[in-house]
């Protein structure tokens, strides 16, 4: 169902070489948190020979204003991503469903603070 | 043969409609090659023109006048290369490998920024650079955030918060020097006159002459056309060039009351063509230290694999 391509790549589904080429390195995801207490989101991505020099060059390229506190990287081609093509029938089931949200239930009129 | 001719119809459809619904079109979804193809071109000569862009600023680091000036032109330079990545990232989204876009750099297939084939002769020149060339590259990039393509469109965010202490530090230059000694003030003077025509210029061919407009405007990576972007950049310019006292070389200069817009003189197109077709003052010394650097650069990359592959079995195998 879900297909193995990574985020990063979105037209082969194997565009992250498993070989590094001369000038080619591995492609890593690179996920930043803004402030204490907020979610890790994407930023973009880095070329790296390994993890420690992804958050390195990630540091200088998504961080150089000191608007980061933490960082994630993650080798592009192991991030399993949902099917673009038939994203309907995938994400279809949550959106059917509509008793899963408060307004599908009616409560007396008048009743204040719910 | 006939039913997949139809569903490519359908599916370009489909896209026509997202486009025309304002969508943003991400990297996994389906798309014309076409547009695949002139984003690719785009995006890379964005990434390429940020990297190149590098150079001219960089030849005067080591004089910049005074501490403060050189820790923030080295700050400035580092933000250049930093958008460079940003769009080569964006635009590896596109199923481009960016050891493939920077070899179409290096072989002189891709182009880059007419604008940084040009020396940069005194210290105004950062100034100017930052105030002129920022300051269009601000014009043209806060329309760009708003292209259909999710990655372009969101790499032209970041660069756009970073791309106005670009202006502000160059004009900043400028200002001081204009209200500095009359040596000063003629340097300043000296740059404008030199860099305002291939500014202009860098904004791209006039609408008339521009063969990708039409199609990247109805596909909404670009939302305004070249002529509409020079227009705003001249008219956000000439009260700031008036503000420090120094003028822009254009006798045809003047504000119409009635369209509330400046008119200027012709365009030289004939220079645009000519440095656009790599016969610039400066075209073949910014490959060859591009190519210079990669060549010097091979030793530190091998170094860099050679590490990863004796320290970190386990990444490996992961990745």
């Amino acid at each position: 169902m879900a297909s193995s391509a990574s985020v990063g790549a979105g037209y082969e589904d194997s565009s992250v070489p498993e070989e590094k080429s001369e000038t080619q390195w591995p492609l890593w995801e690179v996920f930043t948190q803004r402030a204490n207490g907020e979610p890790h989101e994407h930023a973009g991505s880095v070329h790296a020979a390994d993890a420690e020099m992804a958050l390195q060059n990630a540091r200088d390229v998504y961080g150089r204003r000191g608007s980061v506190v933490s960082m994630w990287v993650v080798p592009s081609n192991v991030i399993t991503a949902s099917p673009s093509d038939n994203a309907g029938p995938f994400f279809d089931p949550g959106a059917e469903k509509i008793y899963r949200h408060p307004q599908f239930y009616k409560i007396p009129r008048g009743l204040k603070g719910f | 043969m006939e039913q997949e001719k139809m569903t490519d119809e359908a599916l370009n459809a489909a896209f026509e409609a997202r486009i025309a619904a304002g969508e943003t079109i991400e990297p996994k979804d389906w798309m014309p090659e076409r547009y695949r193809t002139q984003l690719i071109r785009m995006m890379s000569q964005h990434a390429h023109s940020e990297i190149v862009g590098m150079l001219p600023e960089g030849n005067w680091i080591t004089r910049a006048p005074s501490l403060k000036r050189k820790m923030v032109l080295l700050a400035k330079v580092q933000d250049e290369a930093g958008h460079g990545l940003y769009i080569y990232c964006g635009t590896e989204t596109l199923g481009i490998d960016r050891a493939e876009l920077v070899d179409q750099l290096l072989t002189g297939k891709a182009k880059y920024s007419s604008i940084f084939n040009y020396p940069t002769l005194s210290w105004a020149d950062m100034g100017v650079i930052g105030w002129f060339v920022d300051g269009a590259a601000i014009v043209n990039q806060t329309v760009l955030a708003k292209a259909s393509y999710g990655p372009y469109a969101r790499a032209m965010i970041r660069i756009c918060k970073e791309e106005n202490f670009h202006k502000k530090q160059g004009y900043e230059i400028i200002a001081t020097l204009a209200k500095g000694t009359p040596e000063q003030k003629a340097m300043a003077q000296d740059a404008v006159n030199r860099w305002w025509w291939p500014s202009l210029m860098m904004l791209g061919p006039s609408d008339t002459d521009s063969p990708n407009t039409a199609e990247l405007m109805r596909w909404r990576v670009k939302r305004k056309t070249n002529d509409e972007l020079r227009q705003r950049f001249i008219d956000l310019t000439v009260p700031q060039a008036d503000a420090v006292g120094l003028t822009l070389p254009d006798p045809d200069l003047r504000f119409n009351s009635d369209t509330q817009h400046y008119e200027f003189g012709a365009i030289d197109w004939d220079e645009f063509w000519q440095v656009v077709k790599g016969n610039g003052p400066c075209n073949r010394e910014r490959l060859q230290a591009r190519r210079d650097a990669h060549e010097n650069g091979r030793w530190v990359r091998e170094a860099a694999e050679a590490y990863a592959a004796k320290h970190t079995p386990q990444a490996q195998s992961a990745a």
